[in-house]
C-alpha cells in the first residue's frame, strides 16, 4: 500500500502533501495538549509496532504481498489523532531510510494509510463497541472488525489515487503517465487481497495486540481517563 | 521512554526478531513494482514514472536490506532485523520530542 515515488503524477502527490501538512499539525497539536507525558511511551511503541508489524509482509496468491498496519490498535490506545500522527512518523522513514514509499507520495501514504486508515477504523470500532468493556467479547469483535474496515478503507482510497492516473494523465500516444491500470483493475486487485487476507489479519493483529497491552497493563484498557492519576502514586491525585 | 511499558518493548523486540517472517512473502505489493519489474509485470515502463521514480537519492537500507547482504536468506534476515532495529529507534526518537512538550 506504500506508493513509490513515479506511480502518481506530480499534480496529485504535491496536493497530498499540502493536505497532509496542516492535518499532521492539528495531528502534533492534539497529541501536545490532550496527551499526559505518561503516555508518549506508548505513542512510541505503537508506532514502533505500526514500523515492524509492516515488515511482515504476507504472500497473496498470484505472486503479489501485502501486509498489516496497526493503525486502529494505536487509535483504540490513544484516540485516531495520535495514531495518524504516530502511523505517519512510521511512514516518513519508511520512506526516507528503506525506499518503501516515495518521498513525493509521501503525502498520498500518509494520508492514506495513517490518516483514512487511523479516523475510519476507529469509528467503526467506536460504533460497534458501544457502552462494551474493551476487553469484552463485543470489545474485542469491535476491534477485529475496526482493523479490517480501517485496512481495507485505507486500500480503497489507495486504489483510487492509483486507478485515477490512468484517466487523467496519459502521454500524447494515449500511454499511460503514471499509474499504468484503470481505477476498476486498481480497486479490485487491491481491494480484493486486503478482503480475503490481509484484513483479517489486521484484524486478528488488532485484537491479539488489544489483549497484550491489557494483561499487561489494565489500566490502559480502561474507559476512564482517572488511570492517569490512578497510576501516579498520589501525584497528580488533587487534580 | 522505554521504562514505563517494559512488557511493551520485550513484546516489540519479540516481533522484531521473527520479522524475516516477511522475507518468505516474496512477491512485489500490487503498484510496488521496481523499475526492473515494470516490463514484466506490466508490459512497459511509462515515461513520466520513469521521470520520477528515482526522486530520492538517500536510502540507506533500501527495502530493508545492508546494501551488500543480499546473498543468502541468513544475510537477509540480519538485514531485515536491522532495519527494523533502526526503524524502531528512529521513530522512538522522533516521538520521543512530543514526550518534552507535553504536560505531566
Amino acid at each position: 500500500m506504500h506508493i513509490p515515488d513515479g506511480y502518481l503524477s506530480p499534480q496529485t502527490a504535491i496536493p497530498m502533501i499540502a493536505v497532509m501538512v496542516p492535518v499532521l499539525g492539528v495531528a502534533a497539536n492534539k497529541v501536545k495538549n490532550d496527551l499526559k507525558k505518561k503516555q508518549i511511551p506508548i505513542l512510541a511503541a505503537g508506532a514502533a509496532f505500526s514500523f515492524v508489524i509492516m515488515m511482515f509482509n504476507l504472500p497473496v496468491p498470484g505472486g503479489s504481498s501485502a501486509h498489516a498496519v496497526g493503525a486502529v490498535l494505536l487509535a483504540i490506545l490513544l484516540g485516531p489523532w495520535a495514531a495518524c500522527l504516530g502511523v505517519s512518523v512510521a511512514l516518513i522513514i519508511q520512506a526516507l531510510v528503506f525506499g518503501d514509499g516515495g518521498i513525493l507520495a509521501v503525502g498520498a501514504n500518509c494520508f492514506n494509510i495513517a490518516f483514512v486508515m487511523s479516523f475510519f477504523g476507529y469509528y467503526t470500532y467506536k460504533l460497534i463497541k458501544g457502552a462494551a468493556d474493551k476487553l469484552s467479547g463485543r470489545g474485542m469483535a469491535a476491534a477485529f472488525i475496526g482493523g479490517y474496515v480501517g485496512l481495507n478503507i485505507a486500500a480503497l482510497t489507495t486504489a483510487l489515487m492509483f486507478g485515477a492516473q490512468y484517466h487523467l494523465f496519459q502521454a500524447a500516444d494515449g500511454t499511460p503517465l503514471y499509474f499504468m491500470y484503470p481505477i476498476k483493475i486498481a480497486v479490485a486487485a487491491m481491494v480484493s487481497e486486503h478482503l480475503i487476507l490481509a484484513g483479517p489479519v489486521e484484524g486478528l493483529v488488532t485484537v491479539l495486540a488489544l489483549w497484550f497491552v491489557g494483561k499487561n497493563y489494565p489500566a490502559l484498557l480502561s474507559d476512564s481517563p482517572k488511570w492517569i492519576n490512578s497510576n501516579d502514586k498520589g501525584v497528580g491525585s488533587h487534580v | 521512554m522505554f521504562k514505563t511499558y517494559k512488557n511493551l518493548w520485550w513484546g516489540l523486540l519479540g516481533l522484531v526478531l521473527l520479522s524475516p517472517l516477511g522475507l518468505l512473502a516474496t512477491g512485489t505489493a500490487f503498484g510496488e513494482w521496481g523499475m526492473d519489474e515494470l516490463v514484466d509485470e506490466v508490459g512497459f515502463i511509462p515515461t513520466g514514472l520513469a521521470k520520477f521514480a528515482d526522486f530520492w537519492q538517500h536510502i540507506l537500507l533500501p527495502d530493508y536490506t545492508i546494501p551488500g547482504m543480499e546473498g543468502s536468506f541468513g544475510q537477509s534476515a540480519a538485514g531485515y532485523i536491522v532495519s527494523a532495529i533502526v526503524g524502531v529507534l528512529l521513530v522512538v526518537l522522533v516521538i520521543s520530542i512530543f514526550y518534552r512538550m507535553a504536560r505531566d
